[in-house]
């Protein structure tokens, strides 16, 4: 019996000796040359899809160091060398060719009456202080601002290195600076003249008529026109963009990242590309555009007939108020 | 000519900064720029990884594209370089950078910054090879002594590689295959737009 049992323990033993042979052979041979202990660490491209970018942790103070890789910023490259300047190009030149072709069109927009002689004050010094504080801001703000998109590919190579260097930095100063005046030149607009610019229906029957412009019609119009009023909310509103997101670019990366700063300088370069393309038809208008449009803003006193063929309502409105004649003043 | 790239070695990297280091004296770097940096990503974790990383000298650079003043120029090496004296500070070239390689000094007021400064691949600038001027702007020009960049070659693993792109990717290549694994060329692809296969 025992033998039994030591013969069957002998054959169980070599049964599995066989066993663990045959299974030990395959697990050998798949066992690779040489183990690769970084096998589940992070893969660049990887990281790349799934974040757009690779983070980490880094050992400078400067936080922004710890973006190793951040491909978005040819991107932005795309954007600033090539969309901007597309849609800078249209918005301005198209404006200047619009203009032109409707001044060869329609010409000055006369006083139909003639002058009367009598005039009434339209701007107080206040107001003209403010639009011509803001307006002198403005043009240099669009120059200075300009020349970081147009200014390298137009003039850098004929004026030198050097002197596209001292403009520009000049420039870039002046950018920076009279960005204060600006904006309190439009908060100061948005709240003095708010109260004339709410749109209303009368704005809806002046658009209808062509404004004045279009035609030879005269639409009535209270202190500011339907067309003013697009004007003053395109200062309001623009003005608004370009210096909210102009002074994230003045701070760069007070509670910005990366992304938030590629976007606030694309948002005011396209809002301040369509502002400046607005802001010509309105240096039009106000000047080669209609005649008697000027002296408004100029001496603040506007011709009795120029008010009442372009805003009938307001002359109304002040003459009633003062039925003297507002501040008539002889004919010079 | 060569074309002179840097290689992380990411599966070397153990983050000891020597690189960094390195460039800061090298180049007598002041407080608050820093031309090279090491990161790590998933630090303290499984997986965990190092990557030394600085200006790439990207083939068309997109800093150079995006400069308002043409301050950039690439020399006969590809090494990407600019002139602070045509710089007015902008920061254009930050937002540009995939690997942000510009550092600004932070002069006056509010976020004014001064001349942009980054890694020179130690080749100096526009002025005068090795000039007292040359130094003071841009630091050491070793690549005109015919030395390779000091973070290169002080790098303690050898992680970091500086020198000609043919060269240094036939380097990775045979320890990648000696080893048996490679985590590839980290920003190969976004600075040059090609890679090393591993």
């Amino acid at each position: 019996m025992s033998k039994l049992v030591a013969h069957m323990r002998l054959i169980a033993g070599a049964l599995a000796l066989a066993f663990m042979v045959a299974i030990s052979a395959p697990v050998s041979a798949q066992q690779p040359s040489s183990v690769n202990p970084t096998a589940d660490a992070v893969k660049e491209q990887q990281l790349l899809q799934q974040l757009k970018a690779i983070q980490g942790r880094g050992t400078i103070p400067d936080v922004k160091s710890y973006t190793i890789e951040h491909p978005a910023g040819r991107e932005w490259q795309q954007f600033h060398n090539v969309t901007l300047r597309w849609i800078g190009g249209i918005a301005i030149l198209g404006m200047l060719a619009l203009l032109l072709i409707f001044y060869l069109w329609r010409g000055m927009v006369m006083i139909k009456s003639g002058r009367s002689g009598r005039k009434i004050v339209r701007f107080n010094a206040f107001e003209r202080f403010v639009h011509w504080m803001t307006a002198t801001c403005f043009i240099i703000l669009a120059i200075s601002g300009l020349n970081i998109t147009f200014g390298r590919p137009l003039f850098a190579a004929t004026v030198g290195s050097e002197a596209f260097t001292t403009w520009s930095e000049w420039a870039k100063y002046a950018h920076n600076y009279l960005s204060f005046p600006f904006t309190i030149g439009v908060v100061l607009i948005f709240l003095m003249w708010i109260g004339g610019n709410i749109p209303n229906s009368i704005d809806v029957e002046w658009f209808k008529r062509g404004g004045g412009i279009v035609g030879d019609d005269h639409p009535p119009a209270y202190r500011f026109n339907g067309g003013q009023k697009a004007i003053y909310w395109i200062v309001v509103l623009g003005g608004a963009g370009v210096a909210i997101t102009g002074y994230v670019l003045m701070f760069p990366f007070y509670g910005t990242g990366i992304d938030s700063m590629q976007y606030a300088q694309m948002i005011h370069a396209v809002v301040a590309m369509l502002f400046v393309a607005a802001m010509l038809g309105h240096i039009y208008i106000g000047t080669i555009g209609m005649e008697g449009a000027f002296e408004a803003m100029g001496e603040g006193t506007v011709d009795i007939n120029w008010a009442k063929e372009h805003h009938s309502l307001w002359l109304e409105d002040e003459m009633g108020r003062n039925p003297k004649g507002a501040r008539a003043q002889p004919a010079e | 000519m060569a074309r002179m790239k840097f290689l992380c070695d990411a599966d070397r990297c153990i983050e000891c900064n020597a690189c960094v280091t390195a460039c800061k004296n090298e180049h007598e770097v002041p407080w608050g720029i820093n031309r090279r940096r090491v990161v790590t990503l998933n630090d303290g974790k499984p997986g965990e990884r190092s990557v030394s990383m600085a200006c790439m000298h990207c083939t068309d650079a997109p800093c150079a594209a995006v400069c308002p003043v043409n301050c950039f120029y690439t020399t006969a090496d590809a090494v990407v370089l600019h002139s602070k004296d045509l710089c007015i500070g902008c920061g254009y070239c930050f937002y540009a950078c995939p690997f942000g390689a510009p550092q600004y000094p932070k002069v006056g007021n509010f976020g004014s910054r001064g001349k942009m400064d980054k890694c020179t691949f130690c080749a100096g600038g526009p002025e005068a090879d090795n000039s007292k001027e040359e130094f003071e702007k841009y630091g050491a020009n070793r690549l005109a002594e015919g030395k390779l960049p000091l973070c290169a070659e002080m790098c303690s693993t050898k992680s970091l590689l500086a020198g000609d792109s043919d060269v240094i990717a036939q380097i990775y290549k045979e320890r990648v295959s000696k080893r048996g694994y490679g985590s590839g060329a980290w920003g190969w692809q976004t600075a040059y737009k090609e890679t090393i296969a591993t």
